[in-house]
């Protein structure tokens, strides 16, 4: 087919990758412990809140999980500037990602919280724990233990849905291949290793998921 | 110039991009089908070189980007000196990913299959592709509906990713009608807005078949 893969001058290009890697990194650290978060609030608020809460956190679900994230991100950081607010790309970035894990977390975590069985919390209750101490050890650890598998999936998913941040010149590693490829032309061979590079981050991610279940939760 | 352009306008033209949406969810989801049966069947053949492939043609796709995916399809079949459409490229990017993850939804509905029914199929002497059509199957098919319905959201959501590679569906031409009209919010919202209704109720009937088969169980 007479074309010579060259993959020799990307060595040359090392260090945009890896600022591109770590911007990634950063997304999904942050994006993955913010969404966590906003997830177990979310998941609280729809399995003990008062009807109202409920509606409101349900309507929140339904609306991220049934639009495409690129739009999410888009509206945020190309729509609400019409409205006044004005936002960094990084902060857009982060923020759609917040928002988009937060509502499949809050659905991943509520199946966690629902499977609690009552006598676990009566138990708590005998035991004279507190309503935070009963909701902490009791409910929302063992929770989180039995939906880890499907979090660390959700936030795989997330981390690789990050590449589209670079549309909103997030300089993330899917930037950082889209300027080596306007540099150097070598657009098969820039990607085939960007691609390469996030297979590495995903595999790495679900290590550290792991490890986090096994010290952190104490699931085996 | 930009007030040609009225908010009735953006509502018709984004309405008629969203058929391109939803041609390229067809055709990912049909031919992701296909392939997906393919890998299903390699993956449960038992053959290892087989089940070794496949394990990492599904490790691949699903720990990639899709954007990525794309772009090396859009990139990659450009070598072999074809000119490659961006519908081109996106549908097939789209079809793996599908494949990938359909494979992997049926071969757990394939696996909660009770071992016994493998032991006395084969101890009817059936080979694996009569035992597949005719006990397994039948079987497996029944609990991997709603799954099925539930993954193609994610495809309607994936086809959004094609826009960045220039294929005109709801985002592209949502992109196109902002740089035109100046108002992102107001076509933005509209995006999403068909987006969800292009979602919302297969999520619903994905849920509503699953509880029947939950409560059918129940019984």
């Amino acid at each position: 087919m007479g074309y010579h893969f060259d993959f020799s001058d990307l060595w040359g290009y090392r260090e945009v990758f890896l600022k591109g890697i770590w911007l990634t990194a950063v997304l999904t650290v942050v994006g993955c412990g913010l969404g966590i978060s906003v997830g177990i609030a979310g998941a609280a608020s729809r399995q003990y809140g008062p009807k109202w809460l409920r509606v409101i956190v349900g309507t929140y679900v339904e609306l991220m999980r049934n639009t495409p994230f690129i739009v999410q991100l888009f509206f945020i950081f190309f729509g609400l500037p019409g409205m006044g607010v004005k936002l960094g790309e990084v902060t857009a970035a982060i923020i759609a990602m917040v928002i988009n894990l937060g509502a499949y977390s809050t659905e991943i975590i509520r199946a966690g919280l629902a499977s609690t069985p009552k006598g676990q919390i009566e138990a708590g209750e005998t035991l004279a724990l507190s309503g935070s101490q009963i909701f902490r050890h009791v409910v929302l650890i063992p929770a989180l233990k039995r939906i880890w598998p499907a979090l660390s999936s959700q936030c795989v998913i997330v981390m690789l849905g990050s590449a589209v941040c670079s549309q909103i010149s997030a300089e993330e590693l899917t930037f950082a291949a889209n300027f080596i490829a306007s540099r150097n032309f070598r657009n098969f061979e820039v990607y085939f290793i960007t691609t390469i590079i996030y297979l590495g981050l995903a595999i790495g991610l679900r290590q550290v998921f792991r490890l986090i279940g096994r010290y952190v939760l104490g699931a085996r | 110039m930009m007030s040609d352009i009225g908010t009735w306008d953006i509502f018709r033209n984004l309405l008629l991009s969203a058929r391109w949406t939803i041609v390229l969810t067809l055709t990912a989801f049909i031919g992701g089908g296909i392939v997906g049966m393919l890998v299903l069947f390699a993956r449960t053949s038992g053959i290892k070189p087989l089940v070794l492939a496949t394990q990492g043609f599904i490790e691949l796709f699903q720990g990639t980007p899709l954007l990525m995916q794309m772009f090396l399809m859009f990139f990659g079949l450009a070598l072999f000196g074809l000119d490659v459409p961006a519908w081109l490229a996106a549908g097939v990017a789209l079809t793996l990913w599908s494949a990938a993850y359909l494979a992997e939804i049926w071969r757990g509905c394939v696996d909660a299959i009770p071992k016994g029914q493998w032991e006395a199929s084969s101890s009817l002497a059936l080979s694996y592709s009569e035992q597949m059509r005719h006990v397994i199957l039948p079987q497996a098919v029944r609990i991997a509906i709603p799954p099925t319905v539930g993954f193609s959201v994610q495809i309607v959501k994936g086809t959004a990713i094609a826009s960045i590679i220039g294929f005109v569906e709801l985002t592209k031409a949502g992109t196109m009608l902002t740089n035109a009209t100046f108002r992102p919010f107001l076509v933005y919202s509209l995006v999403a807005l068909m987006f969800f209704a292009l979602c919302w109720p297969l999520s619903l009937w994905a849920r509503h078949l699953e509880g029947k088969i939950h409560g059918s169980r129940a019984h």
